[in-house]
């Protein structure tokens, strides 16, 4: 039941993307993010949803995957879009009692549905593409230069990529003692609002205990392994770019140029 | 017939590329008051298996019958089936939370809608039987010691008085005196009240000294389904499955092997004495 999340997952399979030096993705999701938010007009987003769906074909991450991960968001993205709708003031098109629907409005909440989507749809392509290892390791290398400023980038990676390596393993931990206490007769499903936050005791407490349980045994494991934090420790695998990588950033570069001019041109227009 | 599995698979993750196939075709049936043994190794579908007993997970394809019910059927309450088949999961003291272990083992029986006293009681009869004394009961459950824990977590199942007891490697991780004590408990459980047993295990040790009939389980498909002896008479094919038979049962082929006549379908180290000693006394 749990496990069907699957946003923020990592999809194994073997694609160009999947190859890519993982401080690429994450520039080119940064860079994606904010080409995303340039544009006022639809006309604008053409250049944006080729590269991304071109982005996703490459990928190989089957789109139904990818789809099924979206409707977690689901709820938040209509909330974004009603709210939006119903509460930006200008020229009334639609009205009924104390709705109020705008020229504005509509737009407006146009705009944010497509932003959202494909902000998410951006940057779970990152993830479904890059193991958490790896991007950790590209944010480490990305940030390191705020070392000089006394800021702990690795001390900060160390634990990203800890939190991340314990999501699906707490997800399994909670599937399970939800099943145990199930077999106890337990029901997590039915009852009012009050009823069903109560129920969730007998799943909560478990899992703090093992929670704590696991992060004991975990720095005793990595003391036992003489670690001590991130100076002059070197990796199994380091970063190195490679011919692909560049290629990328041209890509890259060329999209952005893509984008500025689509904007100059929105502008012209109107 | 108590329990029938009728072609049960099972699909992990269908559509996905973690997609799994964790059940193939699985075929049995279980009599009231057998003890019935699981082996397989690790990832072989155990788990999954008597996981399906008291529907927590539902089968892909399939069928299964529980005293002539189909559990699938709209109309069935899972909720009732969930008391009448008990299971113990794999390190069950991992799902203890309550502030005393008295309180701990009445969650089962209330979840039940049973009243007040008629759940203490229960509660209390089953910590007997897994031999909690008086003395533990107002203690916490994150107090005690794991083998004791562990007896804590069976008997908060055996409370909700189950008709079938399952037991998912129950042993794991206890020392031998702990791991004694559980099986003898579960033996005499067994012999008392006449309930079905279902032991998941890897020792084949004990599955020897208790169970009556074996499932072994390989990559998800149900291989052998035979008593005891007979498997183990198949020492050689289990051990292609990365398991194999008890040690006696070894001694008991090499001294054939070199030229004692003693029965080779022993099992248990007391009917090998008997067998050596017979062959010593002839």
């Amino acid at each position: 039941m749990i496990r069907d999340i699957t946003i923020g997952q990592y999809y194994p399979t073997d694609s160009i993307l999947h190859r890519l030096d993982p401080r690429v993705k994450l520039i080119g999701t940064l860079l994606f993010i904010v080409s995303l938010f340039l544009f006022h007009s639809f006309l604008g987003y053409i250049a944006v949803t080729i590269f991304l769906f071109s982005i996703i074909k490459i990928s190989k991450v089957p789109f139904r995957f990818i789809i099924r991960g979206m409707k977690a968001i689901l709820i938040l993205l209509l909330f974004t879009v009603f709210f939006n709708l119903f509460l930006t003031p200008g020229e009334t098109i639609f009205k009924l009692g104390f709705i109020n629907i705008t020229k504005e409005g509509i737009k407006s909440a146009g705009f944010m549905a497509i932003r959202l989507t494909y902000l998410i749809l951006g940057s779970s392509l990152m993830t479904f593409t890059t193991t958490p290892n790896q991007l950790t390791d590209g944010l480490e290398k990305l940030m390191r230069p705020l070392n000089r400023i006394k800021v702990p980038v690795h001390e900060i990676a160390m634990m990203m990529s800890i939190a991340l390596r314990f999501i699906p393993i707490l997800l399994e931990e909670t599937d399970k003692i939800m099943k145990a206490q199930m077999a106890r007769g337990a029901d997590f499903e039915s009852g009012g609002i009050l009823k069903r936050a109560k129920s969730l005791i007998p799943l909560l407490i478990p899992l703090f205990v093992s929670a704590f349980r696991r992060a004991n045994d975990l720095a005793m494991a990595m003391e036992a392994r003489c670690y001590r934090g991130g100076d002059g420790r070197t990796k199994m695998k380091p970063l190195k770019y490679s011919g692909r990588d560049f290629a990328a950033y041209l890509v890259l570069c060329a999209y952005v140029v893509a984008v500025i001019s689509m904007r100059m041109l929105e502008k012209r227009i109107g | 017939m108590q329990i029938v599995f009728d072609h049960i698979n099972y699909i992990y993750s269908s559509g996905t590329a973690y997609e799994r196939h964790a059940l193939k075709d699985i075929n049995f049936s279980i009599q009231k008051g057998e003890f019935i043994g699981l082996i397989g190794h690790t990832g072989s579908g155990k788990s999954t298996l008597v996981q399906h007993m008291n529907g927590l997970v539902k089968a892909t394809s399939g069928h299964i019958y529980f005293n002539g019910e189909d559990i699938y059927d709209s109309r069935y309450k899972l909720h009732d089936l969930r008391s009448k088949v008990g299971l113990v999961f794999q390190y069950p003291e991992h799902q203890l939370f309550e502030t005393t272990v008295f309180n701990d083992v009445i969650f089962g029986p209330k979840n039940l809608g049973i009243d007040k006293l008629g759940a203490e009681l229960r509660a209390y009869e089953a910590l007997k039987k897994v031999g909690i004394g008086d003395d533990l009961l107002d203690a916490s459950p994150f107090e005690l010691s794991g083998g004791q824990k562990r007896r804590v977590a069976i008997a908060g199942v055996l409370a909700m008085k189950p008709e079938v007891l399952i037991l998912d490697e129950p042993t794991a991780g206890l020392d031998p005196r702990g791991r004694d004590d559980i099986l003898d408990q579960i033996k005499s459980l067994h012999e008392e009240s006449g309930i079905t047993i279902i032991l998941v295990t890897h020792s084949m040790e004990d599955i020897a000294n208790y169970a009556d009939r074996l499932f072994v389980m390989n990559h998800g498909e149900l291989i052998m389904n035979q008593s005891t002896k007979k498997v183990f008479a198949r020492y050689k094919e289990l051990e292609e499955m990365d398991l194999a038979a008890p040690q006696v049962t070894y001694v008991m082929n090499a001294l054939k092997e070199n030229g004692f006549q003693v029965p080779t379908d022993v099992t248990t180290v007391t009917e090998a004495k008997d067998e050596i000693l017979k062959l010593f006394h002839r």
